[in-house]
């Protein structure tokens, strides 16, 4: 490699006494009281669920989830990595360097789940696959080249673009299972890779918007054209990959709502505008509550009828009420 | 959109009456705690009504209510959903008028936090005894203000 390696130019003894940033304090503790470990899933629960499914859905559930290895690996060597040169606090490199481990946790829990469910023969053909499909290829490679560019808050767009919208097409298909009553548990782990995913993508963002607090009207602009330019440039690979997944299951269209869905939290995290209108991001309800068991929008008062809403106790409140 | 007037920072520092902590008092209908990210802020800012926003430290004086109100807030903490409600805010509702005037929750979250998305709004609508009015995700799409816009009007009338 010709490239010369960007470190982060000085280092001093990192001081947690002396914190410029409480939000690096918050995320750090947030990702470390969730950390877990594959291990602690018991995918092999699942292998029964996964001998019902038919030859092509397995081989589906496989290829997807190459897919996300390769995002998550990508993620973990490079993308976190590339960020700490760019960080302002000591503490927020530290919090890329849990986000860089986490997304190899992610990447080898899936090669947890290969080795529960699938042969070797079946792990070998669905990694083959992952090197030869020229849409999943070519996102690895759009968001690898904004990270090894010279533009600390691009990179962060990639990234937060890759943390909330590139990885959907792929966790769709565990919900789905799960909505189905299968393979329940390789979609908890998933949900664990999700919520995960979800602190990254909302830190890494912030961080973008504090950067972006300091820049001229013509650079947040260059900026702002920068990150619309980039998600329809994925948007459009990420459509040609959901048929090259989906279509042999007839799913396509309905991924591509959850595609809508997560692109406006992405760019929700960057501080943009939601863009895609609510017209294309009616997520299968089965879907969201796949997700959450809280995302029923008929639990709200003012959208549903309100009749799921139980009558509680008014109590006198005290700190420790509030501790659970 | 119609006028913003969020107050940022609320105006009035009148010394408690009845020594109440002190705090600055407000009679704004909505009332919102947003940390640093500022999602939330952002949110209530497009409502266009008027609000007033907790401080951001839990050491500085909790604001005080003087009418009934609907409380935004977003969710903390982690797996078990333990540290859900943003330590700001139960300063905020440990002070006996603050919860009676409570008319309301609003709920920020975002759903791929799974069992926890929106807790803290289900937390203090049970502890309060009102009800749950409405969920955004992140900052809110413009749909969701619309929605909230309405539901807050046909709320308080």
């Amino acid at each position: 490699m010709s490239e010369k390696l960007k470190l982060v130019d000085q280092v001093q003894a990192i001081n947690w006494n002396r914190i410029q940033d409480d939000k690096d304090v918050e995320v750090w503790n947030r990702l470390v009281n969730n950390f877990w470990l594959p291990e602690k899933v018991p995918l092999s629960n699942d292998v029964q669920s996964w001998a019902t499914l038919t030859p092509e859905e397995q081989q589906l559930t496989m290829r997807v989830f190459t897919g996300l290895t390769l995002l998550d690996t990508v993620q973990a060597t490079v993308g976190a990595v590339s960020l700490i040169p760019d960080a302002v606090t000591p503490h927020e490199e530290a919090v890329l360097t849990n986000i860089a481990f986490m997304e190899s946790v992610h990447a080898k829990s899936y090669s947890s789940i290969f080795s529960t469910l699938a042969s070797t023969k079946e792990i070998d053909e669905a990694f083959r696959w992952s090197t030869e499909n020229v849409n999943l290829q070519k996102k690895a490679h759009i968001v690898t080249d904004y990270y090894r560019g010279d533009d600390p808050l691009k990179r962060k767009v990639a990234s937060t673009l890759l943390e909330s919208f590139l990885f959907y097409s792929g966790f769709y298909l565990p919900m789905y299972w799960s909505s189905r009553a299968k393979l329940t548990n390789t979609a908890d782990l998933v949900r664990l890779i999700i919520r995960d995913e979800a602190v990254h993508g909302y830190y890494i963002g912030y961080k973008f918007q504090r950067g972006l607090e300091s820049a001229t009207p013509e650079r947040r602009q260059e900026i702002k054209d920068y990150t619309f330019e980039l998600l329809f440039e994925l948007y459009e690979n990420e459509v040609q990959y959901t048929h090259d997944l989906y279509d042999s299951v007839g799913l396509a269209e309905d991924v591509k709502k959850f595609l809508h869905y997560n692109a406006n939290k992405a760019l929700m995290n960057l501080g943009y505008e939601a863009m895609f209108p609510s017209s294309v991001t009616d997520v299968n309800p089965a879907i969201l509550s796949a997700l959450s068991p809280n995302a029923d929008e008929n639990h709200d008062f003012f959208s549903g009828s309100g009749s799921s809403y139980v009558i509680g106790k008014a109590v006198n409140t005290e700190d420790e009420d509030w501790d659970f | 959109m119609t006028t913003i007037a969020v107050e940022d920072r609320p105006t009035s520092t009148h010394p408690a009456e009845a020594g109440e902590a002190e705090g600055p008092v407000t009679d704004a209908s909505l009332i919102y705690f947003s940390s640093v990210s500022d999602n939330t802020h952002r949110f209530v800012e497009k409502l266009g009504v008027r609000a007033a926003r907790m401080p951001l430290l839990t050491r500085e004086p909790t604001l005080r209510a003087l009418k009934p109100y609907v409380l935004v807030l977003p969710t903390y903490g982690g797996i078990t959903g333990k540290g859900a409600v943003p330590r700001q805010v139960v300063k905020f509702l440990n002070n006996k008028q603050n919860r009676s005037l409570l008319r309301g929750v609003i709920g920020a979250g975002n759903t791929n936090f799974g069992e926890t998305y929106c807790l803290a709004a289900d937390i203090v609508a049970a502890k309060c005894d009102v009800p749950v009015l409405y969920r955004f995700e992140v900052m809110g799409t413009s749909e969701d203000v619309d929605r909230v816009t309405k539901g807050l009007e046909e709320f308080w009338t």
